[in-house]
């Protein structure tokens, strides 16, 4: 599927290189540095424009909270100019290669163009929530901004929000202007140790229900053969951290065996290893699912895919966000699928061998009222299906 | 004054038959107004100047209501205008005179709370502040809080994506979202999003936020509620100048510490501020700050402590630090009653909502003051420091016939403006009729023609809220003909 490979070193080139591509009818796979190729469908294209070619920090005004880059920027490097500043990506994006096995980096505009988010998502908002401007090229190689570079603005169509999560099927991001926040001096954590998972979520419930400000609210179902465990994060400045961790603790005492994990890199570490979904324990050869439902039917997700004999599962988003993994087969894709239905949320595909991922939906179908909006928009974009055909859905 | 594509001839001749039908759409009392004295007040917004009867409006009760009338006017072709309740500073719900205006006020109910979910599923009627007044008893609050918020409707807010004092830490309507219910032009009826985050595929809840009526007509939202902190405190810090004022909120938002709001007043809107509500507002400063923080009595003090310190490195004329809920209060006092503090000295004035990257304040307020001087309009500024939204309140005669347009030219500098040190036309009041004609200023016609084409993919006929956000130029649609609504004062 990799094929020829090119990347453009400016915009320019970028936008020539789509424009002759849709003269030709010759599909692209749209990508940064290809670390996350495994995700939803593979991509039917005999050549790659990649945008790893496009880097650099182009603004960065830390008082004013924004910071743009081109979209092939290395997610580290904007990582690490922030942190000079004592800031941070709000969304907390994970990383590549704990989830998909990939030896580079995530670029900015791959992870915008994912909407990919972490734990701090329930308190903080999601990767496109961040998202104040892009530059992009549209389908025929056109050349198009949105937004802007301040932190607020209702100046016409957000299209900003249309292209982060499509996946590089209406245009190809150039350069990403983000919302950035002081990166929180502390962090601590409240371990509850609970009897099954409903009191797990009813715990993180209470947690982002209280007046502490949780930002991060998790569930690893099985600890180590120890039961269930919910994990709630306060961040914070230090003295604040200390008050409301405690406090929290105190609070969910009643609900399971509490602890506090007051040591700020031992904290740190835990969320970090709950952002790549390290407690999921996916296996090499696993698919591996995520689902969206709102938080208390997180568990009745988890019993039905264990029905199913999907074993392997991890809760984020105050139980929302089911990671699911297990085999890579038709029927657990079915299982998986029923059950977000179910419980009227969401399904993705996120890994998956292509024999999988090309055979089944990754995501559900559009309302479908929209069904023929979707193709207009589709053809208003990218009116040659030239950029990364099939990768959300077989024929679009 | 703003030009209006021209009435289509075909649909006022059909206005019984129309009317007729819409009636069948809403049966029962109440539901269509066709009378010219009822139409009144729906014949403008909160940009008054403006003002145009709609041919009728309908007053449907339910979403399938709400098809209905969809279908009755895309069937013969009418131009709809969807309205909350009107308080639009941009004329977003600025009628037509062929338009039939789809109103919701009458969809107010709150149909489920969920406080384990933190979520409440409401009509798109509803208010903001009621959804506030639903869940605070549990200590929940819906975070975007405009200044409107008594008036204004959960489904104008989606639309206009507004914004508020708190958004620095909480977000705008965007942030705050799960799921809309909808109905197409067509009149079919779609969900997006849910009741969980982040649904899976193109983002069509974050496209129809802030879409301004312009793809859909919105009737049940689905809002994340919060709980609310512990408490809350404000100070109030007043400078020498703009520059020092802009300065010390760049050192506070440098020193990592962002506070829930961040409200910087220039000289004249203290003086305005300070005559209508005796707020205690030092009057010989040139900028003032009003900060609020949250947390528990010790982290308030933490906070507030660590500011203070901050700002007295800036040479300021006075630090007042509340000690109470209601000294907190009065501090606000003066900055909620801005708008009618402004409606004081002047009964006409005009409110900009541009924003700008917040380096460049000390610049543009000078250079708005030398507009003050040369358009002889006086102006008080009122700014979201934090995000960099600035309100000039232009203030002008509507006696005097040359002074709206004055008004509205000096208005169109400033947005010319922002955009000019890399800001744009708007951060929460929406384009809507007025600053339609200045998108070409933010945007290449390309990229207009690029959100034109996502307009169309929605609404290919261009009937909703037509003549709203894009320029009618170069717009087969809206017709060629120039047609304008004369101004009151001008006529
Ligand atoms: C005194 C005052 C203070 C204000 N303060 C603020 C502030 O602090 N922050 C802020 O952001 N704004 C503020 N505003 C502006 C205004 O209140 C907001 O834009 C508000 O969201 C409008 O809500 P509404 O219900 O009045 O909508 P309307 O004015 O009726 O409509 C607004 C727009 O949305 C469309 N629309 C409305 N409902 C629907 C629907 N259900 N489906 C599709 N389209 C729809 C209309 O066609 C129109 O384009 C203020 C206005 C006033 C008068």
């Amino acid at each position: 599927m990799s094929g020829a490979t090119v990347a453009p070193a400016s915009e320019e080139e970028l936008a020539e290189a789509v424009a002759d591509a849709a003269r030709n009818g010759q599909p692209l796979t749209v990508e940064g540095n290809g670390t996350k190729r495994a995700m939803l469908r593979p991509v039917q294209a005999a050549r790659t424009l990649s945008t790893r070619n496009l880097t650099g920090i182009t603004l960065y005004k830390p008082q004013e909270l924004i910071l743009s880059a081109r979209a092939g920027t290395p997610l580290p490097e904007i990582e690490a100019a922030l942190a000079e500043r004592g800031q941070h990506i709000i969304a907390e994006p994970p990383e590549p290669g704990p989830l998909f096995g990939a030896r580079e980096p995530a670029t900015l505009g791959g992870v915008v163009a994912t909407n990919l988010s972490g734990p701090r998502r329930i308190s903080a908002g999601a990767m496109r929530d961040h998202v104040m401007g892009i530059r992009a090229v549209t389908g025929t190689g056109e050349v198009f901004r949105n937004g802007g570079r301040v932190l607020k603005n209702v100046t016409g169509l957000d299209l900003c929000k249309l292209l982060s999560g499509s996946h590089g099927t209406l245009g190809v991001l150039t350069e990403v202007t983000l919302k950035v926040l002081p990166a929180p001096e502390r962090s601590a954590t409240v371990a509850l140790r609970v009897l099954d998972l409903p009191a797990g979520v009813r715990a993180l419930s209470a947690g982002l229900g209280s007046p502490y400000g949780v930002s991060g609210a998790a569930l690893v179902p099985d600890d180590g053969g120890r039961g269930p465990l919910a994990l709630l994060r306060i961040e914070d400045f230090a003295e604040s951290v200390a008050y409301r961790a405690g406090r929290l603790r105190d609070e969910l005492a009643g609900m399971g065996e509490a602890s506090l994990v007051a040591d700020v890199d031992e904290s740190r570490g835990l969320w970090r290893r709950v952002r790549d979904a390290e407690p999921l324990g996916a296996e090499p050869g696993d698919a591996v699912w995520r689902v969206s439902v709102r938080p208390t039917a997180g568990p009745a997700v988890a019993r039905a895919v264990r029905a199913a004999g999907l074993a392997r599962l991890l809760f984020d988003w105050g139980g929302g966000l089911v990671w699911i993994a297990g085999p890579p087969t038709a029927e657990a894709h079915a299982a998986v699928v029923a059950a977000a239905r179910t419980e009227g949320g969401a399904f993705t595909l996120f890994r998956a061998p292509d024999s999988l991922r090309a055979a089944v939906s990754v995501l559900p179908e559009e309302p479908g009222p929209l069904a023929a909006i979707v193709r207009r928009v589709k053809a208003a974009l990218d009116p040659a299906g030239v950029l990364n055909p099939g990768r959300m859905r077989a024929g679009a | 004054m703003i030009r209006l594509p021209d009435p289509k001839p075909e649909v006022l001749a059909r206005r019984e038959e129309i009317v007729s039908a819409l009636r069948r759409a809403v049966p029962g009392e109440g539901g269509v107004i066709s009378e010219p004295l009822r139409l009144k007040p729906y014949e403008t917004d909160g940009l008054s100047a403006y003002r145009q009867p709609p041919l009728a409006v309908a007053l449907p009760a339910s979403t399938e209501e709400v098809a209905a009338v969809l279908r009755v006017c895309h069937s013969i072709g009418v131009r709809v205008v969807p309205r909350g309740a009107g308080t639009s500073l941009s004329g977003g719900a600025l009628p037509l005179e062929d338009a039939v205006v789809v109103g919701l006020m009458r969809m107010n109910r709150v149909l489920e709370v969920d406080f384990d979910d933190r979520l409440a599923v409401v009509e798109a009627g509803v208010t903001n502040l009621a959804i506030t007044r639903e869940v605070e008893g549990e200590g929940f609050f819906y975070a975007p809080d405009p200044s409107s918020q008594l008036a204004c409707m959960i489904g104008g807010n989606v639309n206009m994506n507004s914004g508020g004092a708190h958004c620095l830490k909480y977000g705008v309507t965007a942030n705050n979202l799960l799921g809309l219910k909808a109905v197409t032009v067509e009149g079919e009826v779609f969900e997006v999003g849910g009741k969980h985050l982040d649904a899976a595929g193109y983002d069509w809840l974050g496209l129809l936020t802030g879409s301004e009526g312009q793809l859909a007509v919105i009737t049940e939202v689905t809002v994340r509620i919060l709980r609310g902190p512990e408490g809350a405190r404000a100070m109030l810090a007043a400078f020498k100048s703009n520059e020092i004022a802009g300065q010390a909120v760049d050192a506070i938002i440098g020193s990592g510490i962002i506070p829930v709001a961040l409200e910087f007043m220039d000289r004249p809107a203290i003086h305005a501020c300070e005559a209508f509500a005796n707020a205690g507002y030092p009057l010989d400063a040139e900028a003032m700050l009003i900060i609020e923080v949250e947390g528990s009595v010790a982290e308030q003090d933490m906070l507030l402590g660590r500011i203070k310190e901050i700002c007295e490195r800036f040479d300021p004329i006075s630090l007042k630090v509340a000690e109470t809920a209601e000294q907190s209060l009065a501090i606000w006092k003066g900055r909620k009653g801005a708008f009618g503090a402004v409606g004081r000295i002047s009964p006409d004035y005009l409110c900009m909502d541009g924003t700008i990257p917040t380096g460049e304040l000390p610049h543009v307020l000078r250079r708005i003051g030398e507009m003050s001087a040369e358009y002889g309009l006086q102006v008080a500024n009122i700014f979201h420091a934090g995000d960099g939204n600035l309100h000039p309140l232009i203030m002008f005669d509507a006696n005097d016939p040359t002074s709206f347009g004055k008004a509205e030219a000096f208005g169109a500098d400033i947005l010319k403006l922002c955009v000019e040190v890399g800001g744009c036309l708007t951060g929460e009041h929406g384009v809507g009729v007025e600053k339609r004609d200045l998108m070409g200023v933010q945007f290449t016609a390309g990229e207009l023609g690029i959100q034109r084409a996502v307009k169309s993919a929605f609404d290919p006929g261009w009937l909703l809220n037509p003549a709203k956000v894009f320029p009618l130029e170069g717009n087969a649609a809206l017709g060629p003909a120039p047609a304008s609504v004369p101004h009151p004062a001008a006529a």
